[in-house]
Order: C-alpha cells, then structure tokens, then sequence
C-alpha cells in the first residue's frame, strides 16, 4: 500500500495505492494520526489506486470522516474503482 | 455431489497472509470462469472471512487458519474458513450490521459483505473451539 499526502494551503488530497486490506490499513491509519491539527475544511481521498479493497477500507473512510468532522471539515472520496464501489454498496455508504 | 475439484490451504494467521489467501481462492475460482465482478465477489468474501481469524479469533497468537475450496458440477464454488482461536459468544448478534468488537479500526461490516457478496453464508462454532464460516456461490457458465 502506498500513501501520498498532497498538502496546499486550501486542499489536502490523500492518494492510496495498492490493496486496502487490514495488512495495508495499520500504516494508513499510522499516517492519518501524523496529520497536522489544522487542515483545510475540504479534504479528498482518491482511491483511484486501489486494486483491491475489504470492509478495512471501510473503517479508513470512516476513521478519516471522523477525524476530520472535529475541525468541522469535509471529506470527499473519489475514484473508487468497480470492486471497492461494490464494498461501499453492500455496506450501505450509497452516498460515495 | 462429488466435488470436481478441491484444494485445502493452511495459512498462519499473520496479517500478510490476506493477500496470500485471496490469490490462491481466486486462483483456484478461475476454472468456473467467473466474470471480473464475480473474482472480486470471491476475493472479499475470502478477504473479510480470513482477516476475521487473525484479527478476533487470535487476537494475541498466531493461530491455524484452514481454508478449504470445492467446485461442484453445477458451477458452485464452496469456501470454507474454519479457525480454532476464542470462538463467536452469539453468532447471530456477530453478523447483525455494525456489530464489533474491534474498536475503530472496524466497522462491523465483515458478515453483511460476505452476505451479499456469496448465495450462502453459514457460520457455526467448530467442535473443540473456533469458529467455521462457510460461503457458497454459484458461478453461471457463460457460453
Ligand atoms: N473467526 C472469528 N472468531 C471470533 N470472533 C469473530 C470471528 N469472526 C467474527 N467474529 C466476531 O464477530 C464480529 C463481527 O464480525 P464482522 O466481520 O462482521 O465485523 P468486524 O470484523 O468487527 O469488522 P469489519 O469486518 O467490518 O472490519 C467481530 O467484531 C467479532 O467479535
Ligand atoms: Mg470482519
């Protein structure tokens, strides 16, 4: 799994590659908590690398919404290949 | 049925072992032709089922997980995923939507997506401690 933070002054882009499995999830996590405390209010986490993704990803896109709902900022998730679309689905996260 | 094929994988339950597991069910799938849509479907239920062992069944050890494959004549492909770690207290509340015990790493999702993603999940206690799951689906021959 590979992580890409893009950083500017109104965006904060999270790019992911690889398979999003429990193995895969412990370092994204690792990296969201290493986050500054401010962010800007609009955040992306492009899943356009992900060649394979479970119910861990799931708990990542929530785990991140979480996270930055504190600083009252939104999170879109773009890209999200076939597969991991079909995970969203059948867990009920019609709104990705 | 007689099986027309079968392939028994003994995996210890270590984290690297998910993506192992997937390749060689997927792998053993592919001689039912699956569609793309349908090798995805096998690859989380197999994904979802396999990390429940390492993560709940041994929280603390390294323990045997077995994954046992069968195609039958009529394109069904039976998985089955048995562990002998701490065992499911209340199988029905485990698979009810969101239920975990896994804290916010989880999101108790794992049985509602082996559900949807398969014709058949059943989930029982194994005899002498653990925990059997086991998940079929009929792969349509395409012609
Ligand atoms: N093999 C197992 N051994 C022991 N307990 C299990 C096993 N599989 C599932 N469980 C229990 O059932 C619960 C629900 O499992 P499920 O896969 O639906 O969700 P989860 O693993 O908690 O989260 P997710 O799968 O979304 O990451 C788990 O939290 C755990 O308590
Ligand atoms: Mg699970």
């Amino acid at each position: 799994m590979n992580i890409d933070i893009q950083r500017t002054d109104d965006s904060l882009v999270i790019k992911l590659s690889g398979d999003l499995d429990h193995h895969a999830a412990g370092k994204v996590f690792e990296s969201f908590t290493a986050l500054p405390e401010a962010l800007p209010r609009r955040c992306t986490l492009d899943l356009g690398g992900v060649t394979f993704m479970d119910s861990s990803g799931i708990a990542v896109v929530l785990g991140l919404r979480r996270r930055l709902s504190y600083i009252g900022a939104e999170l879109s998730v773009v890209n999200a290949p076939a597969q991991a679309m079909r995970v969203f689905r059948a867990a009920g996260m019609k709104e990705i | 049925m007689r099986p027309t094929n079968e392939l028994t994988l003994l995996l210890p339950s270590r984290s690297a072992n998910e993506s192992i597991a997937r390749v060689c069910v997927a792998g053993f799938a592919a001689q039912l032709d699956p569609t793309l849509e349908e090798l995805g479907d096998i690859k989380t239920v197999v994904s979802e089922a396999v990390t429940n062992c390492i993560v709940h069944a041994y929280p603390d050890t390294i323990g045997e997980i077995k994954i046992r494959c069968r195609t039958f004549a009529n394109g069904v492909l039976e998985i089955v995923i048995s562990d002998r770690g701490i065992g499911i207290p209340d199988i029905e509340k485990a698979r009810e939507p969101m239920f975990t015990t896994g804290g916010e790493e989880r999101s108790g999702m794992g049985f509602t997506i082996m559900e949807s993603f398969s014709d058949s999940c059943i989930v029982r206690h194994r005899a002498g401690g653990g925990t059997v799951v086991k998940l079929s689906k009929r792969i349509e021959p395409r012609t």
